[in-house]
């Protein structure tokens, strides 16, 4: 059957290809700075000391986990607009992917900081360190190092759910596909380079997170 | 206004739990293939076969390497080009088995390598073939560190197959999706498919953590 596979209408289509890759990238980058950013503030809320700060944070982090993305993606897709609140499908697409991978986040980077052994901080403490000295000096380096490849491995996620954007009709990799199968009927080319682009991805980030791994276990004994 | 909608929505209740039905379905079966094949595949990936390990650890790669939505439209959409005319819910059982024995595999293989070296050798000691190295010594130990991402796996699992409603199997998302289209309220009919997974998941997440804490944090890293 693979005499008859059309390279020639994938070359046709490689243009597309190539901007639905960078449409993959910059939806899933966006997300990824998003979810940081919502993750530390998620994590700070979660482990803050009030009840009144902790507890909607801890609900937030175990809705988000306990229900898929698609299901969230609608509720945004459909909810925000039953609400009176007009958006782009690029900017429900990429509240989606933020809100959920930073209640993932939070969790990484919660297990980073309590990852410290407490006798650090105690010593930080009677050592006269403030807790931004604490932070900056003490905890985050060392919760940075042990975070990274769990970080990397979110990412990895964050590229794959991008394609569920595909079903609000936004422009990615999965998308091209779902093109090439409606306009040529080649299913088979379409899903298949689509799924090849995200190999690349895939097998890049794979490779940053064996360097991260190797860099932590450096950090450890060095 | 909310007051009709909310009226329409909790009339349309049996459907969902249909939607429920379907989504426990696909996933349970998913689940039982999944593990099997999952264990099977773990266990030749912790050997030392050349050939089929490799060839294992390319497809767990290729698998964990695309979106689960490729999968499901790649099997959905060309198989019948080879002749393969699946219909929507064996297509999805398959891609989401398939999903979930790459995903359980890395588990079971990196459970059996958390096994003190020594354990084996004194299985082979004491003359203890291959099969009842496995059975009696390798698994019992490997499954206290297994079972917690056992079951967050699981969950994933549940999770994940709400994208088999993009071929149109009609689980609880899918139902959502054609509810909304009546109902034209997104938070509230969302917010019941939310619920529902939410039920499923949640207590399994509890479970996870407290089998985690319970067989010690050994699992994790």
């Amino acid at each position: 059957m693979l005499e008859t596979f059309n390279f020639r209408v994938i070359l046709e289509y490689l243009p597309l290809y190539g901007s639905c890759l960078l449409a993959t990238l910059w939806l899933s980058g966006a997300g990824l700075a998003g979810s940081l950013a919502v993750g530390c503030a998620a994590c700070a809320l979660r482990t803050s000391r009030f009840r009144l700060l902790s507890l909607p944070a801890a609900a937030y982090i175990e809705s988000i986990r306990s229900t898929p993305l698609l299901a969230q993606l609608y509720f945004l897709y459909f909810g925000l607009p039953s609400l009176g609140v007009p958006v782009t499908e690029t900017t429900v697409g990429i509240l989606a992917l933020t809100l959920n991978s930073g209640a993932y986040m939070a969790e990484i980077i919660r297990g980073g900081i309590q990852s410290i052994a407490p006798g650090q901080i105690e010593a930080a403490i009677s050592s006269g360190l403030s807790y931004l000295q604490r932070m900056r000096a003490i905890v985050l380096p060392q919760a940075i190092g042990i975070t990274l490849p769990p970080m990397l491995g979110q990412a990895i996620v964050l590229v794959k759910d991008s394609a569920l954007l595909s079903l609000i009709s936004l422009m990615e990799l999965t998308r091209a596909g779902q093109i090439l199968t409606s306009e040529r009927f080649m299913p088979a080319e379409g899903f298949l380079t689509s799924a090849v682009f995200y190999l690349l991805i895939y097998y890049a980030l794979k490779t940053l997170t064996v360097w991260s791994r190797k860099r932590l276990i450096y950090l450890h004994t060095g | 206004m909310w007051g009709v909608y909310l009226e329409q929505l909790l009339q349309s209740l049996p459907f969902f739990l249909k939607g429920l039905w379907m989504t426990i379905a696909v996933s349970g079966l998913s689940l039982v293939a999944g593990t099997a094949v999952g264990f099977l595949w773990g266990i030749v990936r912790s050997s030392r076969s050349g050939v089929p390990k490799a060839l294992i650890g390319a497809w767990v790669d290729v698998i964990r390497g695309t979106p689960f939505l490729v999968q499901i439209f790649i099997l959905f959409f060309i198989l019948p080009e080879f002749g393969v005319h699946l219909e929507a819910f064996p297509a999805a059982v398959i891609a989401l088995s398939n999903l979930a024995a790459c995903f359980i595999c890395e588990i079971v293989s990196a459970g059996i390598e958390s096994v003190p070296h020594g354990q084996r050798e004194a299985a082979v000691a004491s003359g203890l073939n291959g099969y009842q190295q496995l059975r009696h010594v390798i698994l019992p130990q490997a499954l206290r560190v297994m079972l917690p991402p056992l079951v967050g796996q699981y969950v994933l699992l549940i999770k994940d197959s709400s994208v088999v409603s993009a071929i149109g199997v009609v689980d609880v998302t899918r139902v959502g999706w054609l509810t909304v289209q009546r109902i034209p309220q997104g938070i509230l009919v969302f917010g019941l498919v939310g619920l529902l997974y939410f039920a499923i998941c949640y207590p399994l997440i509890q479970l996870s953590n407290s089998l985690e804490k319970r067989l010690g944090r050994s699992s994790r890293r």
